[in-house]
C-alpha cells in the first residue's frame, strides 16, 4: 500500500517538475521555433508548432543587416570583463569581511545591498555627465566599469556567503606556516572556494550578459554588444516577429551554450555549504 | 612634360588628401522600420558621393526616444543625426538643441516639402527637421465583406456610418470582427487614437488657458461612443491592442475595418504577409456628424542634427541626401514605386507611377486635411493634432491613457475615468506652471 502511495508521489512530482520546467524553458523554446517561420506564420492564429515550413530566411536576414560579431565580441569583453575585475576587487572585499569582521561589517553588507534598490533611471543623468566628461560613452571601458559597479555588491555578497563555509582554523594554520596575506587569499582561500567562485563568476557573466539598461543607453555605435541588437530588431510599427526572434536566438546562444556546459558546476557552487 | 605629370600627380594626391581630410564618419540614431532599414541598404551611393561613412544605431522607438533625449539634453555628442519625431521637433528646436535646416542648397528644392509636414517640423518659421517619411491616419477597410454586407463606404465616412458598417461586418462565428482600433496605454498608442477620435466630436485638451477639458461633454460622448464601438464590433481584449496587435488581426482577416496609420497601407496589402490583400479599400478618417474636424493625425519620422555634433556639414549633406528627390528616385529604381517613403514630398505624388500605387491619392489627401495649429473644432494654445506639443505631455498623456484603457477593460467606467484624467492634467499643469 505504501509502495503504491510513494509511486504515484513519485510520478506526481515528475510531472510537477516537468510541468514547472517547461513553463520556465517555453519562452525560449517559442522565441526559437519562430526564428524558424515567416513573418506571417510568427503571427499565425492559431499559433503554428512543429508543422510549418522551417525557413532560415530570418537569419540570413539578420546576418546581412547587422554585424552580429561586432556585438557578440562586445558582449563577451563587457560581460567577462566586468566580471573578472568585479571579482579581483570583491575577493579580498569578502575576505576581510568574512575572516576580520568589524563593528560595522554587517551594516557596510546591507548598505551594499541598499544601492541595488534604486532603480537605474535615476542616476542614468549624473553618470551619463560624467561618461561625458570623463570620455567614455560608447567605449567598453566604460562599460566594463559600469557593470562591474553595478553587480560587485551582488559578487560580494556571494563570496562572502561562501567564504563564511571555509573554517577560520585552515586560515589560522597557513597563517602559522608563515604564508603571507597575499599567499592565504591565494594558495589557501582561493581554491577551497573554487566552487563559489566559479558559481559567482558564471552568474555575473549572465547578468552582464543580459543587462539591457546602461548598456543601451551608454553606447552608440561602437560598444554596443548584443541587447542593442535585440533591440535594434524590435518595432512598434510593423511585424518583425520573426527577424526579432532570430536575432533574440543568435544573442542568446552563447549565454545558453555556456550555462549548458557549466550547469553541474553551478549547481554545486549554489548549494555549496547548505548542508553543513 | 615631365613638370606637367608632376604636377598633375601633386593635384590629384592633394586632393585625395583634402578629400580624407574632411571625409567624416556619422553615426545616426534612428527607428526600426521598413523605411529606414531600406535607407541603411543604399547608404553606399551615399559614402560614393559625398566619402563621407554611416554607421547605424538602430533602436526601438521607445527606446530610442529615451536614448536621444538623454543624449542632447545633456550635449553628449554621441549622434551626429537624429530620427525624431513630429513631437520633439518644435521643442527640441525652441529650447535651441538642433541645428536650423535653413541654409539647405537650392538643388534640395526646400519648398517640395509637403507644407503640412515643413509646419509640424518647424519653430517659429524655422525648419529643424527634414522629413524623411510622413504618414496621416485613415480608414482602411475589407471591401468583399462591404460588399457582402451591402454597403458602399463614402470616400470621407462619419463615425455614425463606420458604427454601422460595423455592425453589418461583425461576424463572430467566422471569426471576423467589425472593426479594430488601438486601446493600448500610452501616448503614441491608444492615447494617440483616441485623441484624433475626440477631435473629431469637438473635444480638445485644453481651453485657450491651458485648463483641461476632460469635464466637457465632448469628450464624454467621444469617450461614450470609441467604449460602446468596440465593446460591440472590437476584438477581445481591444484594450491591449496597438498597432502590431491590429495589424496582425487586419493581415489575417480578422477585421472588418481598421483606421490607423497611412504606412500601414502598404503592410496589408502586401500579399506576402497578407491573407486580404486583395480586398482592402481606403477612406479619409471619420468625423461625428455635423463636426468639421476629420479623426486623422500628422506624423513625420526626420532627420535633425543636435547642436552637440562636431560634424554638422557632414550631417547636412547626409539629410540632403536621405530627404532629397533623388533619393526618393534611387529606391523607386531599386526596389519599386511602392517602396519609396511617402508623405514628406510634394513632387512624389505628381510623379505618374507614383500615382498608381494604390493608397497614394488617399494618404496625400489624409496628410492635407490635418492641420497641427487648428486640430479641432475650438481654439486651443498648443501645436499638434494627436499631441500637445509641450514637453509635459508625453507623461500626462501616458497616464491619461492609462486611465481610458482600465475603461475599455471595464475596470472602470467612462465618468470615473475622465474624472482622473481631469485631475492628473490639471494637477500637472498647475505643477509645470501653465496656470
Amino acid at each position: 500500500m505504501a509502495r503504491s502511495v510513494s509511486t504515484r508521489r513519485k510520478a506526481l512530482n515528475t510531472i510537477i517538475a516537468w510541468t514547472i520546467g517547461l513553463m520556465i524553458v517555453f519562452p525560449i523554446l517559442w522565441t526559437i521555433l519562430t526564428s524558424f517561420k515567416t513573418e506571417a506564420q510568427a503571427i499565425n492564429d492559431p499559433p503554428l508548432f512543429f508543422f510549418f515550413d522551417w525557413t532560415l530566411e530570418n537569419y540570413s536576414v539578420v546576418q546581412e543587416r547587422s554585424d552580429y560579431m561586432r556585438f557578440l565580441w562586445n558582449s563577451i569583453i563587457i560581460a567577462g570583463g566586468s566580471t573578472l575585475l568585479g571579482i579581483l576587487i570583491a575577493v579580498p572585499a569578502a575576505w576581510s569581511m568574512a575572516f576580520v569582521p568589524s563593528k560595522r561589517t554587517k551594516d557596510i553588507l546591507l548598505w551594499m545591498l541598499s544601492t541595488k534598490m534604486l532603480p537605474a533611471v535615476g542616476v542614468l543623468y549624473p553618470i551619463y555627465l560624467l561618461f561625458i566628461s570623463l570620455g567614455l560613452l560608447d567605449t567598453r571601458v566604460g562599460l566594463v566599469l559600469v557593470l562591474m559597479l553595478i553587480n560587485l555588491p551582488i559578487i560580494v555578497w556571494m563570496l562572502y556567503t561562501y567564504f563564511k563555509e571555509i573554517p577560520t582554523e585552515i586560515l589560522e594554520a597557513a597563517r602559522m606556516d608563515g604564508a603571507t596575506l597575499k599567499e592565504e587569499i591565494l594558495y589557501v582561500l582561493t581554491p577551497m572556494a573554487i566552487p563559489g567562485i566559479a558559481s559567482t563568476i558564471l552568474l555575473n557573466i549572465i547578468l552582464a550578459w543580459n543587462e539591457a539598461f546602461w548598456t543601451l543607453n551608454l553606447t552608440a555605435a561602437q560598444a554596443a554588444p548584443l541587447t542593442a541588437f535585440i533591440a535594434s530588431y524590435s518595432s512598434p510599427e510593423g511585424l518583425f516577429y520573426a527577424k526579432l526572434s532570430a536575432a533574440s536566438t543568435m544573442a542568446i546562444a552563447p549565454i545558453l551554450i555556456l550555462g549548458w556546459f557549466s550547469q553541474k558546476q553551478l549547481v554545486r557552487g549554489l548549494t555549496f555549504g547548505a548542508v553543513k | 612634360m615631365k613638370l606637367k605629370s608632376v604636377l598633375c600627380a601633386a593635384t590629384a594626391f592633394g586632393l585625395m588628401a583634402a578629400a580624407s581630410a574632411q571625409a567624416e564618419t556619422l553615426t545616426i540614431a534612428t527607428v526600426n522600420n521598413g523605411d529606414m532599414i531600406r535607407m541603411q541598404g543604399l547608404t553606399e551611393a551615399f559614402t560614393a558621393k559625398t566619402g563621407h561613412k554611416v554607421e547605424w544605431v538602430t533602436l526601438e522607438e521607445n527606446v530610442l526616444r529615451q536614448r536621444v533625449t538623454t543624449d542632447i539634453t545633456t550635449k553628449g555628442g554621441a549622434f551626429d543625426i537624429m530620427t525624431i519625431g513630429m513631437y520633439e521637433t518644435p521643442i527640441w528646436g525652441k529650447n535651441g538643441w538642433l541645428v536650423p535646416l535653413n541654409d539647405m542648397s537650392e538643388e534640395y528644392d526646400v519648398g517640395d516639402i509637403l507644407p503640412a509636414m515643413a509646419n509640424g517640423l518647424s519653430y517659429d518659421g524655422t525648419l529643424y527637421a527634414a522629413p524623411f517619411y510622413g504618414e496621416s491616419s485613415m480608414v482602411m477597410y475589407r471591401t468583399d465583406l462591404m460588399e457582402k454586407a451591402g454597403l458602399e463606404m463614402p470616400k470621407d465616412p462619419t463615425w455614425q456610418f463606420i458604427r454601422e458598417a460595423a455592425a453589418a461586418m461583425d461576424d463572430p462565428e467566422q471569426d471576423i470582427n467589425g472593426i479594430c482600433l488601438r486601446g493600448k496605454a500610452g501616448w503614441g498608442e491608444g492615447g494617440a487614437f483616441i485623441t484624433v477620435t475626440a477631435n473629431s466630436f469637438g473635444a480638445r485638451w485644453f481651453d485657450e488657458d491651458w485648463r483641461p477639458q476632460f469635464d466637457q461633454p465632448e469628450w464624454k460622448e467621444a469617450l461614450t461612443f470609441y467604449t460602446s464601438l468596440m465593446n460591440d464590433y472590437g476584438p477581445a481584449g481591444y484594450a491591449t491592442n496597438g498597432f502590431n496587435e491590429n495589424l496582425s488581426l487586419f493581415q489575417q482577416g480578422k477585421c472588418g475595418m481598421w483606421i490607423d496609420a497611412t504606412v500601414a497601407a502598404s503592410f496589408v496589402t502586401n500579399p506576402e504577409d497578407s491573407t486580404v490583400a486583395d480586398h482592402v479599400g481606403f477612406a479619409l478618417a471619420p468625423n461625428s456628424e455635423g463636426v468639421s474636424k476629420r479623426s486623422n493625425w500628422l506624423w513625420a519620422w526626420a532627420l535633425a542634427i543636435p547642436a552637440g555634433t562636431q560634424k554638422a556639414d557632414a550631417a547636412k549633406q547626409f539629410i540632403e541626401w536621405a530627404t532629397s528627390k533623388e533619393y526618393i528616385e534611387l529606391v523607386a529604381e531599386k526596389e519599386g514605386w511602392a517602396n519609396v517613403p511617402p508623405g514628406a514630398r510634394t513632387s512624389l505624388y505628381e510623379t505618374a507611377e507614383y500615382q498608381e500605387v494604390p493608397f497614394a491619392a488617399m494618404t496625400l489627401e489624409s496628410i492635407n486635411a490635418a492641420d497641427p495649429t487648428n486640430p479641432t473644432v475650438k481654439p486651443v494654445p498648443y501645436v499638434g493634432i494627436q499631441f500637445v506639443a509641450i514637453p509635459e505631455f508625453a507623461g500626462i498623456a501616458t497616464e491619461v491613457s492609462q486611465e481610458f484603457s482600465a475603461a475599455y477593460a471595464g475596470q472602470q467606467t467612462v465618468d470615473e475615468a475622465l474624472a482622473k484624467a481631469q485631475a492628473i492634467v490639471n494637477d500637472a499643469m498647475e505643477a509645470a506652471g501653465y496656470r
